[in-house]
């Protein structure tokens, strides 16, 4: 058999099957020079993971991720409203009308933008792998006596462990009226929850609960006295209820 | 579209990209303009192959750039990964890389998708819209030139590949 180049490369990169394959190293045996070759090209395999494999473990630049909610024909929109957001662009109303909450969000514009607020932010850090907080739960105290000063508020973490929720961290966020808060909690399964506090905009009014569905996120939200909450998720819309429930609970204590 | 399933080859994106234009920036261009107009024209996306599909967009993105002068057809060294590794390792990877640069673009592309990314023969031809034939001849002269690079030996523009 004349083992010629493209035979080589083709054994090399695992293109041939049974006999062939077989009749290949069978002559590579008696053929020093080929099976020379065949290591060179091995061994330039080999480098090329070695060198560009580590691209595969990088964290995933912002402006590469696919987690908006109106995915679906807006990823560039969608990249600079996370880039607006990040550096406090962006107003809330801009998010009117890009597959938003129907229903409420009529008659109430200014609470609509809390819950598509919080769904953006959620998306943006909750899919994060290596910087999903700012400070960590193992510095709880710090964490919530920082948020607390620069809210100008005295926050309470809610606790949700009922659900298999524990809090993971939080970080500050700029929102449309100054600072906002954002505590995120990780479930056994790696599910993320994120509690967004954030003031009471002038014409915000005062809410009950109320449900958000913004792209893959349910959100449900709150206004009330000066601060605006909402929980969001990736979960089951019972669930999510269940967890808002006893967040508000534990933020309004009787 | 489901952004997950999408999202899964946004890093062997980035690998590739990476050592198809060198730069980390230009790379993560590539990749972005690809995604974009996978976004746009997913709906011609049929169920099937679809890692072969977003590689076939970043084919198109790539030969875009290259007409446009976006991208320059042979990359520059980026020394970021290279910087923190044992001394033999940074040669081995800088020669690497200045190798895969003395390649065209259109052997640098079949390379890198059979030698990363594992595709068989007929998975890059679908890719890149090219015969079996013409992968496996890209293939083979741009092994050979990257070889005579990596070993120090004269490497000229219109190389015959003696088997």
């Amino acid at each position: 058999m004349r083992l010629d180049d493209d035979l080589l490369q083709a054994w090399v990169d695992g293109a041939l099957e049974g006999p062939e394959r077989a009749a290949v190293e069978a002559a590579l045996a008696q053929d020093a020079g080929a099976a020379r070759r065949v290591l060179r090209l091995a061994e330039q395999r080999r480098l090329l993971h070695e060198r560009f494999d580590p691209v595969l473990l990088e964290p995933v630049p912002e402006r590469l991720r696919l987690a908006r909610p109106a995915w679906h024909g807006y990823a560039r929109a969608a990249a600079v409203f996370a880039f607006g957001l990040a550096v406090g662009l962006v107003a809330p109303l801009a998010w009117r009308g890009e597959g938003g909450p129907a229903g409420p969000q009529a008659t109430a514009p200014a609470a609509g933008a809390l819950p598509a607020r919080a769904a953006r932010a959620h998306l943006v850090y909750a899919t994060e792998v290596r910087h999903p907080v700012e400070v960590d739960a193992s510095q709880e105290a710090h964490l919530v006596a920082w948020l607390s000063k620069r809210l100008g508020t005295k926050l309470q973490v809610p606790v949700l462990a009922a659900d298999g929720f524990s809090l993971l961290g939080g970080r500050l966020l700029p929102g449309p009226d100054g600072a906002v808060a954002q505590f995120m909690y990780q479930d056994g399964a790696g599910r993320r929850l994120t509690l967004y506090v954030s003031a009471r905009a002038r014409d915000e009014k005062q809410t009950a609960f109320r449900f958000a569905q913004e792209g893959p996120v349910s959100v449900f939200y709150w206004v009330d006295g000066r601060w605006g909450y909402a929980l969001s998720g990736e979960i089951d819309k019972p669930a999510l209820l269940r967890m808002a429930t006893r967040a508000y609970k534990d933020l309004n204590p009787p | 579209m489901d952004r997950d399933q999408v999202s899964a080859y946004i890093p062997n994106l980035r690998r590739y990209a990476r050592a198809l234009v060198g730069d980390r920036h230009a790379a993560d261009d590539l990749v972005q303009d690809t995604l974009e107009r996978a976004v746009r024209k997913f709906h011609l996306w049929r169920p099937g192959d679809l890692r072969a599909w977003l590689f076939s967009i970043m084919h198109n993105v790539f030969v875009n750039q290259i007409r446009a002068r976006r991208i320059v057809p042979s990359a520059e060294v980026d020394d970021s990964i290279a910087g923190a590794t044992t001394p033999d390792w940074v040669t081995d990877a800088r020669d690497l890389e200045r190798g895969l640069a003395r390649l065209s673009a259109e052997q640098r592309e079949v390379l890198l998708l059979v030698s990363l990314e594992d595709m068989s023969y007929e998975e890059v031809s679908r890719a890149l819209g090219v015969p079996v034939g013409t992968v496996m001849s890209r293939l083979s002269r741009g092994r050979e030139r990257l070889r005579r690079f990596m070993d120090g030996e004269p490497v000229r523009a219109g190389l015959k590949v003696v088997p």
